[in-house]
């Protein structure tokens, strides 16, 4: 086949027959009925576009025209070829170096990834692994076989991972090590850029208590490459995790990524996101609360420079009484760059005594740069305390003065303001080594040292 | 070393300091009373440069430079502090980095020499003792939180960390408990020297049992109608200022929104 032929849609038809041919014997007959129902939604689909509602503000052309190759096997890469594995170094935590679970592109890494500080009966291995063990196919079917967010990347990541993460954290146990899903994107320099679509499904049984670090960052500041990623969490009873987000791609990247996370009865699920990377990027969060007194805090902070775009789709449901949710979303915009917030809290019929409070503050160093947001609370309980707010606005003139007041110059008053502003989300991590390097990110793009 | 001559200035175009005369030498402290509205306020903000306040006529020489040219931050580097009314929350940032920083700028003016944080940890210890506040405040972000109490402290230990040669009180005393007020009068104290000047705004006499000034005036409709001694402002407290407007015939109802 000549490249000149090939068109956005033969090129994952291709990558789907092909990856089809290499799994026929491998994957349970139900699984190759899913992925066939999935890549035909794709494929009726397509990649979503801005008439729709949900896409209104995020245009995904540039994906759909890059000449994508789904990764389908781990490549040989750049990082992974020193026997030391000193590519990744950058990238590790102290916190979690013996708790490392490393992804290339999407493809799920035992040798660069380190297990040795998990507490015995912690199971985290490859996906596709987990689906070849009698013991955790069927829980691991019925996550894949939950209807997620309709769209075509949605689809395509369900019709063509080949790797990814199952990881159970046992009954009553708490992990003290963060453990760290490490995905780094490789563009290939000589080839067509790589897409990944790595699948993580995160189970937590009863009373279960862990740190979950989720980051993306790639070796090189301008490489191409997609991720196209979908991660769910369960929590049972009483489990409590604590969930950090860390996108720093590469700023030729694309980040497309799900977040699902179910909670049990009293479970609590206190999540941040921190947004730095990709080109564009878009994050669906969507946590379901289907049990009473279960409790979230979905926090998050984005800032964005030059021509970046980055879309955040919240979705918070509050579906039975008693339940709590906290959201602080930040947005730091400079440049030409662009955000969207969309923040839905939804308090369900009969879901009492439902305590919500959201909230959305953007915040513009530049006269070109542009933010929409839209929170969105839809309250069909009539016994809740809710609250809601945006913000969208410069830095205040009253505490620029203050700091002024004190022999700060005014441009170094403007960046400790806005560190300050970025401070209020990246105080909540609770682990050093990460609060450290988003410091550092941010004091960096400010050009100022503290 | 201050010098104010025929001070007018004016907030969204009204007129508030109708032309204030005020000499200030180092080494002493000046208070300036007088009724709400009376433009007391507006003094202390002028003289650290808020820039919704508009001098439109008169001069301040501050050690044989105009001050009137120096931006506020300039200002805080030659030595001008002023403790805010309401001082304000800057979420984000902790107390030690603002202090840090702060302290680095003007020893970066002065020639003198800047502080890794380790250092300045210690010179911190020591000025926060000055008005006994706990290390705790230290990490927290600048006065978020704090109550009308530690805010005003906070400005004290500003003050000390800065160590500035003319200090300017603005009302620092405005919702204080009386501990909290002696804390604050003991710090100022502390921290006046022979070298310095301050000047104390204060609607009550209060505050000026601990803070002993050297002079006392009182401003009424954005002039000075009355000056004296330490005594002046007992006498104040004892008759209030309305005999002072009908006896100096100064505008009394000039300039209500000034705080």
């Amino acid at each position: 086949m000549t490249p000149e032929l090939v068109t956005e849609a033969t090129r994952y038809q291709e990558a789907f027959r092909q990856a089809t041919q290499t799994r026929a014997a491998d994957e349970p007959a139900w699984l190759q009925t899913l992925r066939e129902s999935s890549f035909a939604e794709f494929e009726r689909a397509g990649f979503p576009n801005v008439k729709q509602e949900e896409w209104k503000y995020t245009n995904v052309t540039p994906i759909a025209r890059t000449n994508f190759v789904p990764v389908l096997t781990a490549n040989g890469t750049a990082l992974s070829k020193g026997a030391d594995h000193s590519g990744l170094a950058p990238f590790i935590y102290d916190e979690a170096r013996e708790s490392r679970l490393v992804f290339v592109n999407g493809m799920f890494r035992e040798e660069l990834s380190s297990k040795s500080a998990l507490p015995a009966g912690v199971l985290a291995m490859d996906l596709r692994a987990a689906l070849r063990d009698d013991e955790h196919e069927k829980t691991v079917r019925e996550y894949l076989e939950h209807p997620v967010l309709a769209n075509g990347f949605a689809a395509l990541n369900t019709a063509l991972f080949t790797s990814g993460l199952f990881l159970k954290i046992p009954r009553g146990v708490s992990i003290a090590a963060p453990i760290h899903l490490l995905f780094v994107g490789e563009g290939a320099t000589d080839a067509a850029p790589p897409a990944a679509f790595p699948r993580v499904m995160i189970v937590a049984e009863e009373n279960s208590a862990a740190t979950i670090i989720e980051s993306y960052a790639s070796p090189s500041d301008d490489s191409v490459y997609l991720t196209n990623v979908i991660i769910d969490f369960s929590l049972a009873d009483g489990a409590r995790l604590q969930h950090y987000k860390i996108q720093r791609e590469s700023m030729g990247a694309f980040h497309v990524a799900t977040t699902r996370a179910e909670l049990g009865p009293s479970s609590a699920y206190h999540t941040t996101t921190i947004n730095f990377g990709a080109a564009l990027s878009r994050h669906d969060i969507h946590v379901q609360m289907d049990h009473e007194g279960a409790e979230c805090a979905v926090d998050g902070l984005y800032m964005v420079d030059g021509s970046q775009h980055t879309d955040t789709h919240s979705l918070i449901d509050h579906r039975q009484p008693h339940c709590t949710s906290r959201q602080l979303y930040k947005g730091i915009l400079d440049g030409k760059s662009r955000a969207v917030f969309n923040g839905k809290v939804f308090v369900r019929h009969g879901a009492q005594q439902t305590d919500a409070q959201q909230t959305n503050k953007n915040l513009l160093l530049s006269n070109e740069a542009q933010v929409d947001t839209k929170p969105q609370l839809e309250i069909f309980a009539d016994d809740v305390k809710c609250a809601h707010g945006a913000a969208i606005g410069q830095l205040e003139d009253e505490e620029l003065f203050y700091l002024e007041s004190r022999g700060i110059n005014p441009a170094l008053a403007r960046n400790m303001l806005t560190y300050g502003f970025a401070g209020e989300v990246i105080e909540r991590i609770k682990i050093d080594s990460i609060r450290r390097e988003l410091d550092d990110v941010v004091l960096n793009r400010l050009h100022t040292d503290l | 070393m201050l010098e104010i001559r025929n001070l007018h200035a004016s907030v969204d175009g009204n007129e508030i300091l109708k032309g204030i005369n005020l000499k200030i030498n180092k080494g002493e402290v000046h208070a300036i009373m007088g009724p709400n509205g009376s433009g007391k306020s507006t003094l202390a903000k002028v003289l650290a440069g808020h820039p919704a306040y508009e001098v439109t006529a008169g001069e301040v020489i501050y050690n044989g430079k105009n001050l009137l040219e120096m931006t506020p931050d300039e200002r805080a580097r030659s030595g001008v502090f002023m403790a805010f009314q309401y001082p304000v929350e800057v979420p984000g940032v902790s107390n030690a980095q603002f202090l840090r920083l702060a302290y680095n700028e003007k020893q970066k003016h002065i020639g003198g020499e800047e502080l890794d944080p380790l250092e300045f940890k210690d010179l911190l210890k020591e000025k926060a003792a000055i008005v006994e506040m706990d290390a705790s405040f230290m990490s927290r972000s600048v006065n978020e939180g704090f109550s009308g109490g530690e805010k005003k402290r906070n400005e004290i230990l500003q003050m000390a960390v800065l160590d500035p040669d003319l200090a300017v009180l603005d009302e620092t005393d405005s919702g204080l408990d009386i501990d909290a007020l002696r804390i604050v009068a003991e710090g100022v104290n502390k921290l006046h020297s022979p070298d310095k000047a301050a000047i104390v705004v204060t609607h009550y006499q209060r505050l000026l049992n601990y803070i002993i000034p050297d002079f006392v005036h009182v401003l009424s409709g954005g002039r000075i109608v009355k000056e004296g001694g330490k005594e002046l402002a007992l006498e104040l407290e004892e008759k209030g200022y309305d005999w002072l407007k009908t006896a100096n015939g100064a505008n009394a109802t000039a300039a209500p929104q000034a705080g």
